[in-house]
């Protein structure tokens, strides 16, 4: 700020009164376009602060005079995406899954949905395709063995009730023992030999035949007489060539010794019921489905 | 004209111009964080928040150490996409005592907010192993280590102390039982009424399925309880916030 005025010789215009090695500084005013916009800036904060939630007062801020709110925005979402499925969600969330035709409309609503609810929610341990995760005790879901039964009814029961977890008294349940407390580990040896004959894969004999005693008389309660398993309790069958740990020697004594416990959620505590129908149809139609 | 040479003052000076720039630049973070602090509604009170188990607040420092946070968020935004992938928005009071807090701010891995129960205690261990065996398309590193280091919660009085000091409700009853209860979590044959009285909602299960307490137990521990403390099938927020 300059004392007093000091005009310019050549443009005629103020100077700052700054000077150096005879160079003035012009003071010109701002440009009018940049200094309204910038008021207009100004004007505009302040009434967005009036529209929207913005000023903190003594217990609350102010709301703003628009009424806007991010909980309710999301919530008005769900319920346009909600109001458009409306039909389509009631039909299949009160549809006899056994009964609705592959081509009704809630069918192939359930199949498409599914699908995202699998990859959401199931594709973590099922893997994005369902194949499972061959010999970590993830069941592949695209094939013809099922646990615990592959019709839409027990598809749609595990999925929401879960195996074997603490949160849903009526979760699918079966524990195998874990032998190496029962047997010794000779008697475990024989065993596997024996269950390694059901599935026609090398073992020897000799060992086998004593094996067959032990699994008659430990094994076949749950697996079946000839290792065919048994569904209700989910005791996997053991004369095929499908393993859900691995079925060579080393895993199966392993399985043996300290049994297998695997955990599935019960998704019933966290989709709704069209989500519960949705992914059964979709893994039903698969491959696997009975 | 006369307040503008005042400001000549300033301009000269270079002591009082940063004085004064600096009270200018604090009013904007005083307007903006000191409300946030004595405003009614920036923190909803919600049943069935409480503070972490012993074992869990140990997970917790794991997943800092770790740098969980830089990959993972723990926020789930009011947005329907996010709402409909991992489960209602969170609350502010879900972090209440989160110290710090773990909201994170960048995605490579997904939200873990809500992942408690969502998977089992073997996926977790699978999965904290060897990511890729049970997600091939992961690029989370693997992290079996956890697995190996034996913890035996030496210093975790002092651990929930320290967050007693920084303002979780801890009780006196909780600190005297921390050591117990942080060994008690990862043993479901012990009497773990006692921890599940202090910390409702708390799981008590052999997480990582070896006989010794790891670090894998405890943040295995954390993991499960994380966004399960709300029952929202009772709860509603008020919409209006």
């Amino acid at each position: 700020m300059a004392d007093k005025q000091d005009i310019d010789d050549v443009t005629g215009t103020d100077t700052t009164g700054h000077e150096w090695d005879g160079i003035k500084e012009l003071n010109n005013p701002l440009p009018r376009w940049w200094l309204w916009t910038f008021y207009g800036t100004v004007v505009w904060g302040l009434a967005y602060t009036i529209a929207y939630p913005a000023w903190p007062l003594i217990n609350s801020a102010t709301t703003g005079v628009l009424g806007y709110s991010t909980r309710a925005e999301v919530a008005e979402r769900i319920a346009e995406v909600n109001a458009q499925n409306a039909e389509l969600t009631e039909r299949l969330a009160s549809a006899d899954l056994a009964t609705l035709a592959p081509d009704d409309p809630a069918h192939r609503f359930g199949v498409a949905g599914g699908a995202s609810v699998f990859l959401a929610h199931c594709s973590q341990c099922h893997g994005s395709g369902a194949a499972g995760v061959q010999a970590a005790g993830y069941p592949n879901l695209l094939d013809d063995a099922w646990l615990w039964g592959g019709t839409l009814e027990d598809i749609e029961y595990t999925v929401r009730h879960g195996i074997r977890n603490e949160t849903d008294p009526d979760a699918r349940w079966s524990e195998m023992p874990a032998f190496g407390d029962i047997m010794s580990d000779e008697e475990i040896d024989q065993t596997v030999e024996y269950v390694l004959s059901l599935s026609g894969q090398d073992h020897d004999a000799a060992m086998a035949e004593q094996g067959m005693v032990w699994f008659q008389e430990q094994c076949t309660a749950c697996h079946g007489d000839n290792g065919e398993g048994i569904r209700e309790l989910g005791a996997p069958t053991l004369n095929d060539a499908i393993w859900l740990y691995g079925g060579d020697r080393e895993t199966l004594i392993e399985t043996v010794t300290y049994s297998r416990f695997g955990v599935m959620p019960a998704w019933g505590q966290r989709l709704d019921e069209e989500e519960i129908k949705a992914v059964t149809l979709y893994l039903h139609q698969l491959g696997g489905g009975e | 004209m006369a307040f503008l040479k005042r400001h000549q003052v300033l301009e000269r000076s270079p002591t009082l111009l940063f004085v004064f720039s600096l009270l200018t630049v604090s009013v904007g973070g005083i307007v903006e964080i000191t409300p946030l602090f004595y405003l009614e509604n920036t923190i909803e009170e919600v049943e069935g928040v409480r503070p972490y188990s012993p074992l869990e607040l140990a997970g917790r420092d794991i997943y800092v150490r770790e740098g969980c946070y830089v990959c993972h968020s723990q926020m789930i935004r009011p947005m329907r996409d996010e709402v409909e992938r991992y489960g209602h928005y969170s609350l502010a009071a879900e972090s209440m005592y989160d110290h710090p807090h773990q909201w994170g701010s960048k995605r490579t891995g997904p939200d873990l907010a809500r992942v408690g129960g969502r998977y089992s205690d073997a996926w977790h261990v699978d999965h904290l192993m060897d990511p890729q065996s049970v997600v091939p398309e992961s690029i989370m590193p693997k992290y079996a280590f956890l697995a190996d280091a034996v913890i035996d919660g030496e210093h975790i009085e002092d651990l929930v102390k320290t967050h007693r000091f920084v303002g979780v409700p801890y009780t006196d009853e909780m600190v005297a039982a921390a050591a117990d209860d942080f060994r008690v979590q990862a043993d479901p044959d012990g009497d773990w009424d006692g921890l599940v009285e202090r910390y409702p909602g708390a799981v008590v299960s052999n997480f990582d399925g070896q006989p010794e307490l790891t670090e894998m137990d405890a943040l295995i521990a954390y993991l499960q309880m994380l966004g399960t403390l709300v029952d929202f099938s009772t709860f509603t927020p008020d919409p209006s916030r």
